[in-house]
């Protein structure tokens, strides 16, 4: 038996814990501390596509936790995103409240509005949920577009950066380091919930609904909540994006977006915290790059357009994830765990 | 309902309809505080429905369960589970998905008591709490001989693994009434050997009664306290396995046809 000797309180906690060894912690803590220079070093441009692959893995681990973990789909991540974005907007703009404060009201409004979409959970599965999940992407767009006196309708909204004293989110650099932070610490919370009591009852609903009520979870309680914590993400991804672009409209949520980022959690490998890290990580580095590539492109060979690169982007996205469900479906992660696995030499590896 | 302190769940009269189907008919039996009892039929006599009627999983159309003298006929399954009451699938359910340790503190759900956010913070309440139940599965695991697949995933654990997996879940919920759906189906001697003596020594360890549905004649002779006969939907027979064996329509029944 390959327990570790000793204490078995202390043992156990040490099996618990993410970081088993000090190796561990050094490699983590020194990697963290290299990222927190970047501003030192690195321009605007670097710095807001580092910004905007925080508010995407944020984003994406709560789409991790509905989907990946407790095996929901939702195709309006995007949207609750919006939510948040807007939760700050209004907020912030028209009833004076601190743009700090809402970072935690945007998280709890669009937890609540996830929460209604997802309710249908309770009666239906897989197609059914997928639609109403799918509703939420069209119904929330359009109220947000119609309700202009509050939002801009389709113009948009501008949203003051946060401040305090002299630092104010407006510059990337600063933006960065609230963007670091927060990216840290709802990956955190993502692991944490999921080697818990609540998200161990997710990943029984998702692997056997049947066995799982009848070992004592409430289906629907369950269900309910990750909807609820998985959109609490996606608001405070949306607050982050508010913080971003400062000036929000209701195209910037988009379906495409929706379906990329649970392509994002399949290619990282559902399930894994880690994994949609990399899936978000990995899949926003690759549109970044084909964005790019295709206003070269199109530059390039005027008469194709950027347009035609664009679409021509979308397949092979299309493809990677296709290929990653037939070859690899459990996904980037997966690989990683292979990789360390063939470098670990510790006595204590299982 | 007459109330003894004997019994510790009461079955009256239930009867389970499915379109045409009549899976169980007025079907009657009390489960005393310190026995198993060994529920034996053909195939389709309504053994596994009685059993998902005790778990709230199928709903009677007529009769009554009490458990521990509660009404528990129209709760919800997972309420069922938080009175105490544990089983194990004939097809084995369990969630594949996850480790054999990890599907074991899946079951300790009822008796765990952090929300989410204590789940988030994870230092303090929620760690306390998994060290402490991770003690409790550490000890179903031990007696369960399973040490060595506990960080296994069970969806690639081989059949007999995977039911003594099932069975170390349903302890894991801390019962006090067992239900067992054929834990022996599928396995060979050896492996139906070690099962029996795990539900002994679960039956002795554990102080709770257990309602064992089982094929193998044998097993259920020696380790049943008690039968009951199914047939149709129908309890045909019940007594201890003595007087099963000389019961003329029994060994018609089902003893006979093999
Ligand atoms: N969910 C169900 N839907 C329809 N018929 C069912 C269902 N469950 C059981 N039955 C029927 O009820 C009868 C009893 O089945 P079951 O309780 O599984 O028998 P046993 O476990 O003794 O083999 C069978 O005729 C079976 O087809
Ligand atoms: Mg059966």
């Amino acid at each position: 038996m390959a327990m570790i000797p000793g204490d078995f309180s202390q043992s156990y906690e040490r099996d618990i814990a993410i970081f088993r060894t000090k190796t561990q912690w050094v490699v983590m803590v020194i990697g963290l501390a290299i990222m927190l220079t970047f501003p030192l070093f690195m321009s605007n441009y670097w710095l807001s596509l580092f910004n905007f692959i925080f508010v995407t893995v944020i984003a994406v681990l709560g789409l991790h936790l509905v989907t990946g973990l407790c095996g929901q789909i939702s195709l309006g991540q995007s949207a609750l995103m919006c939510v948040g974005a807007y939760t700050v907007g209004v907020l912030s703009v028209k009833f004076g409240i601190s743009v700090w404060a809402c970072l935690p009201l945007a998280g709890l409004v669009t937890g609540l509005i996830g929460m209604i979409f997802g309710a249908p959970a309770l009666r239906v599965k897989e197609f059914y949920l997928a639609m109403s999940t799918l509703a939420a992407q069209f119904i929330i767009v359009w109220v947000v577009s119609h309700l202009e006196e509050w939002t801009g309708g389709q113009l948009g909204m501008y949203v003051p950066p946060a401040t305090i004293g002299g630092f104010s989110s407006a510059s990337p650099s600063n933006l960065f380091y609230i963007g670091f932070i927060l990216t840290i610490v709802m990956i955190a919370v993502a692991k944490n919930i999921q080697r818990t009591r609540v998200g161990r009852a997710f990943i029984a609903i998702r692997d056997n609904d049947i066995a799982a009520e009848v070992m004592g979870i409430n289906l629907f309680r369950y269900k309910l909540l990750a909807f609820f914590i998985g959109c609490f993400f996606a608001g405070i991804a949306g607050w982050m994006w508010a913080m971003y672009l400062q000036n929000i409209n209701p195209s910037q949520f988009t379906l495409k977006e929706s379906l990329w980022m649970l392509g994002m959690v399949i290619v990282g490998g559902m399930g894994s915290t880690t994994g949609a890290v990399m899936g978000a990580v990995f899949v926003r580095g690759l549109d970044m790059i084909a964005d790019y590539a295709s206003a070269w492109a199109g530059t390039v060979f005027p008469t194709i357009g950027e347009q035609a690169f664009t679409a021509f982007s979308l397949i092979i996205f299309g493809l990677v994830i296709v290929i990653f469900l037939i070859y690899e479906p459990r996904g980037l992660y997966h690989r990683w765990e292979l990789f360390k696995a063939s470098y670990r030499l510790h006595p204590y590896a299982y | 309902m007459e109330k003894s302190d004997n019994v510790k769940l009461k079955i009256e009269n239930i009867s389970l309809r499915f379109g045409g189907v009549q899976a169980l008919s007025g079907v009657s039996l009390d489960l005393r505080e310190r026995e198993i009892l060994g529920v034996i039929g053909p195939n389709g006599a309504g053994k596994t429905s009685l059993i998902n009627s005790i778990s709230g999983f199928y709903r009677p159309q007529e009769g009554d369960i009490y458990f521990e003298g509660k009404k528990i006929t129209r709760l919800a399954p997972d309420k069922i589970a938080e009175l105490g009451i544990s089983r194990t699938f004939q097809q084995i359910e369990l969630y594949t998905g996850l480790t054999a340790l990890d599907n074991l503190m899946a079951a300790r759900h009822v008796r765990m008591h952090t929300n989410f956010l204590d789940g988030a913070i994870f230092l303090g309440r929620a760690q306390r709490e998994e060290v402490q139940h991770r003690r409790v599965v550490e000890d179903i695991i031990d007696l369960l001989e399973i040490e060595g697949i506990r960080k296994k995933v069970v969806g690639a654990l081989p059949y007999g693994q995977r039911k003594r997996v099932e069975l170390g879940r349903a302890l894991a919920l801390e019962p006090k009434l067992l239900l067992l759906d054929e834990p022996m189906a599928g396995m060979n001697a050896e492996e139906k050997e070690d099962m029996a003596r795990f539900i002994l020594d679960v039956y002795d360890e554990k102080n709770i009664p257990i309602i064992l549905i089982e094929h193998d004649m044998g097993v259920v002779m020696d380790i049943c306290d008690r039968l009951v006969v199914l047939e149709f939907g129908r309890k045909i027979a019940e007594g201890t396995p003595d007087e099963i064996k000389m019961n003329q329509q029994v060994v018609k029944a089902y003893l006979g046809g093999d």
